[in-house]
């Protein structure tokens, strides 16, 4: 056996999948990533069949196929699941899956977080979508609106929100795996100027997620209070307003349209330039495209909410940012057709999903510039006309490009190439399929059809167009059916040669399909499509001349590298198999399950279990001492293996976990402000929370606690072992004692959360700062115990860095909570 | 190696890319806050925008300001050296190239969507 098959056997025996059943205790990229993608388009069929169900009814006028009831579960759920159980985690899941190899990483720096992310989302889903079964579905429309989805009877509505609160973890944990694999787990020389463009579109849409996911976990929280415990957020009647509803959920909302087009593209800037054989044209014009339109996405959530009776101005404001947003959209779109110009146009399946998927989503970017226009809006706000361009946009933008990626990664996930005959067949089937079925909904629209109605008078003008845009959505599904007949049955196909499509990208570095391990051995990078450019590059990363060749302390292991030019930095070590991402999914699960039927003790003991499982996972498994300082990862570089502090991946990722944290607080201090607008007397005054001394104390307390514990990491650093227990444990009680006090300040002045909105926003503010400082508590007794087992010391100090990054964002949260509820209403009086 | 790269020029910073965004959702927000509260907080129902047009104004031009600095900096760190474009050379000095022209791209888009945001309150006048 040769030097380089020795290491090849010990990089595949550490990288194995675990056999037998404890497969599913995998955590690797690539198996989750394959979970992940199967899991997110069986969903996808799903609700591909409700929607058929509904056109079915549709087909003919007066028809009595499904009844009303049914019909709305159908919708709700059809809306539902498109978008957070396929649209957006197929993204995650095509990252997680591909990402690591294009950057030249054996893996994703979090792997368990993935995991737990992925059983997450499994969970929730098929709890969403099981809920159908039983008659039981949501029927409130995929964006719930007040008042109607809180007078509606039944659990469904419960289940929508607080199962696909419990999916939106799985989306967090992957912006935080997504985020920090772009910027720190790039191969040594990947400079950010030479960075894939699918890399650029995943950082940017993992920072979108953290800001547009929030705002919708906030509305969620406010709205299951409402609906659980009568507290009056979206009740006129005492105070509050459904619009606040609105414009959280579309904060959210419109954010989450770019969010699921940035990753779709994104595949068409990897598969356009491979077919084109050359380099994208205007490589700086998309980073300005992806960028610019994360941005100016923000901007766009009134123009769903135009009929409002908003003042004119603010619709002025939003129309003028949706009209502006067209920009960077079509920037890209010139800069894709420009390098299929200039290139050697290679035809393949995926070139022409990618082409069909433009000229269908430029088509809905034009509806779109028109509805964007607010006055053609009223006319046709909630009708087909908006069924049509949203599908058109979504179909366009998301589903045409998944397929051309699918087709395009299909070698790489499973070594065989999509039939390219049935390719063509089912492109057509599709393409036709959906023009049939979409473009008379924009007639049967302007003809005033409402959107959501279970049926229709005959003689309306309705009934061919809608009998048209049947036949095009069986049509359509045909063509679907087409790929996933040839999808299950591809091991007749031939298998794929090595880097069938001739790439210039890491991805394709290796044999197919991809292994566990990524990469024989971590690259040099010195260009943008080091496949092209790079002599002898396949040659030498196959024959292990790369960095990290072997595994010879039988470890998994990848390169750390620096944010700006990939200069190597630490050689990470990443967990292996572990059943606790599952069973902490598990039992968070059950704590949103149960919550949905009430059962408050069940669901509570769940939340306990979680916490309990997180807590031994985190002890076991994070900030791991390794043997020995450093270790050569080859070519002659030798790297720490323990990344310090503020470097370390776990204080990056909890970093990013608080900024959408913060955003999700901001938001509902947004809906404390949002409700002073709308009140001449606000805090009125007959409740007003007169006596301010509990918010105070608490206050003092919660800093003193943040000062002590930034106390605690300056003695752990100069292994000062007393002054660190005793400042941690005077900060844990002072900690307490402000929680206790901030939930008496409400308790004092005799606050009903029920009889007004006032008093219910200040118990969310508090409640909400309350249970962060508990768990900054818990942190604090952790350090304490970590130092006190040898597991944190001056050399090994991540756990304190993270502890006491947040405690930052506890005192932030603490002294804006105090500001607003104890300060606020004295500066307007 | 890489101590005198990443410093070349002051360190790059990938967040000064976001700055003229930045400046256009600054902009976007406290022209669409001042709007809101204006109008919600006025007496009557169509009043006279008056002295929020002025602030929004002001805001504009202030924007438009720091947007054209942003530029400048960009336009003259992706002119940096003689290197002409695509920036996708291995060097420090195409990195930091790089980085300028996006930048610049970001600013001037920027500037345009914050003269587009500006127009709605030359064109409205009051809170109907």
């Amino acid at each position: 056996m040769t030097k380089s098959e020795g290491q090849e056997r010990r990089l595949r025996e550490v990288w194995r999948p675990p056999p037998g059943w404890r497969y599913w205790s995998a955590v690797n990229n690539t198996q989750i990533g394959a979970w992940y993608t199967v899991t997110a388009f069986v969903f996808f069929l799903f609700a591909g069949v409700l929607a058929l169900i509904m056109r079915a009814q549709l087909a003919v006028p007066e028809n009595d196929f499904v009844s009303a009831d049914t019909y709305n579960q159908l919708f709700t759920l059809h809306g539902s699941a498109m978008m957070f159980l396929f649209a957006v985690p197929i993204f995650e899941a095509f990252a997680i899956m591909i990402l690591p190899s294009m950057l030249g990483a054996r893996e994703l720096p979090l792997p368990r977080l993935s995991t737990y992310g992925f059983w997450c989302f499994f969970i929730g889903g098929v709890f969403v979508c099981g809920s159908i079964f039983f008659d039981a579905a949501p029927t409130g429309g995929w964006f719930m609106y007040p008042p109607l989805a809180i007078q509606q009877t039944g659990i469904g509505n419960d289940i929508w929100l607080l199962g696909l609160s419990f999916i939106e973890i799985a989306s967090i944990a992957a912006a935080v795996e997504l985020i920090i694999a772009v910027l720190r787990t790039r191969a040594p020389g990947m400079r950010i100027n030479l960075i894939p463009l699918y890399a650029w579109y995943i950082l940017v849409v993992a920072g979108m997620i953290l800001f547009a996911f929030p705002p919708l976990i906030a509305g969620d929280l406010l709205f299951e209070l409402a609906r659980a415990f009568d507290w009056p957020f979206f009740d006129p009647a005492r105070g509050g307003d459904p619009l606040l509803w609105q414009h959280l959920f579309w904060i959210f909302g419109h954010p989450e349209v770019y969010i699921i087009f940035l990753p779709a593209i994104a595949l068409i800037a990897m598969i356009v330039p491979t077919a084109a054989q050359r380099p994208v044209v205007g490589y700086s014009w998309i980073v300005l495209a992806a960028i610019g339109t994360g941005f100016i996405s923000f901007g766009l959530w009134v123009h769903h909410m135009f009929t409002t009776g908003l003042p004119n101005i603010s619709l002025g404001f939003f129309s003028a940012a949706s009209e502006a947003v067209a920009i960077p959209t079509g920037v890209q779109i010139f800069c894709f057709l420009a390098t299929a110009y200039a290139g050697r146009f290679v035809r393949s399946v995926p070139m022409l999903f990618a082409a069909g998927a433009l000229a269908i989503f430029v088509l809905g970017g034009l509806t779109g510039v028109m509805v964007a226009i607010a006055p053609f809006d009223f006319q046709a706000h909630d009708t087909y006309f908006v069924v049509a361009h949203l599908h058109y946009v979504l179909i366009g933008g998301m589903l045409f490009p998944v397929v051309a990626g699918v087709h395009y990664y299909f070698p790489l996930a499973t070594g065989r190439l999509l039939s390219e005959r049935l390719g063509r067949w089912s492109f057509w089937l599709m393409f036709i399929g959906f023009n049939v079925a979409f473009l008379p909904m924009h007639f049967t629209g302007l003809a005033g059809m409402p959107r959501r109605v279970y049926t229709y008078a005959a003689g309306l003008g309705f009934d061919t167009l809608n009998l048209v845009s049947t036949v095009g959505a069986f049509l359509l599904a045909i063509g679907i059916a087409v790929i996933v007949y040839d999808a299950l049955f591809a091991k007749r196909n031939a298998r794929s040669p090595d880097n069938p499509w001739r790439a210039g990208t890491l991805e394709w570095i290796g044999r197919l399909p991809l292994l566990p391990w990524g990469l024989r051995s971590i690259p040099e990078v010195h260009g943008r499509y080091p496949l092209w450019e790079q002599e002898h590059l396949v040659r030498d990363v196959r024959a292990g001349r790369g960095f990290l060749p072997d595994a010879n302390e039988g470890r998994r292991e990848t390169l750390l590298t620096s944010t700006i030019d990939a200069a190597a930095e630490v050689c990470l070590r990443v967990p292996g198999p572990s059943f606790l991402p599952m069973i902490a999914a598990a039992f968070t699960g059950g704590a949103f399950i149960f919550a949905t039927y009430k059962w408050w003790f069940a669901a509570g003991v769940c939340s306990l279990l979680a916490v309990a499982t997180i807590i031994y996972w985190l002890w076991t498994g994070t900030s791991d001492q390794p043997e020995k300082p450093e270790k050569d990862v080859g070519r002659g570089v030798t790297l720490p293996l323990y990344a310090k502090g503020a470097s370390s991946v776990g204080w990056w990722s909890l970093l990013i976990t608080m900024i959408g944290d913060m955003t999700a607080y901001f938001s509902l201090v947004f809906g404390y402000f949002f409700f002073w607008t709308i009140h001449d007397d606000f805090p009125p005054p007959e409740s007003a929370l007169q006596d301010s001394r509990w918010m105070m104390i608490a206050l003092a307390a919660l800093l003193a606690a943040w000062l002590l514990t930034l106390l605690a990491r300056y003695a752990n650093a100069r292994d000062r072992a007393a002054l660190f227990h005793g400042a941690l444990l005077a900060g844990a009680l002072l900690a307490s004692a402000g929680t206790v006090s901030l939930v008496l300040a409400p308790v004092a002045a005799g606050l009903d959360p029920k009889a007004h909105v006032y008093p219910a926003i200040v118990w969310v503010l508090a409640g909400w700062t309350a249970l962060h400082a508990v768990l900054g508590v818990a942190m604090q007794l952790y350090a304490i115990a970590r130092r006190a087992r040898q597991r944190l010391s001056a050399r090994h100090d991540i756990d304190i860095h993270v502890v006491a990054l947040y405690w930052h964002f506890v005192a932030i949260t603490a002294f804006v909570t105090v500001a607003v509820i104890a300060g606020f209403p004295r500066v307007m009086t | 190696m890489t101590a005198r790269n990443e410093t070349l020029h002051g360190r790059d910073h990938l967040l000064f890319l976001c700055a003229g965004p930045a400046t256009w959702f600054a902009h976007f927000m406290l022209c669409y806050v001042t709007a809101a509260v204006w109008c919600a907080k006025s007496a009557t129902a169509g009043a006279p925008l008056g002295g929020a047009r002025v602030a929004i104004a002001i805001y504009t031009v202030i924007a438009l300001f720091i947007t054209a600095v942003i530029a400048w900096r960009a336009w003259r760190q992706h002119r940096f050296g003689h290197a002409s474009l695509p920036h996708d050379d291995d060097t420090p000095e195409d990195r930091h190239r790089f980085l300028g022209f996006a930048t610049l791209l970001l600013s001037g888009l920027s500037f345009v969507a914050i003269v587009y945001v500006a127009l709605a309150a030359v064109f409205i006048g009051d809170c109907a």
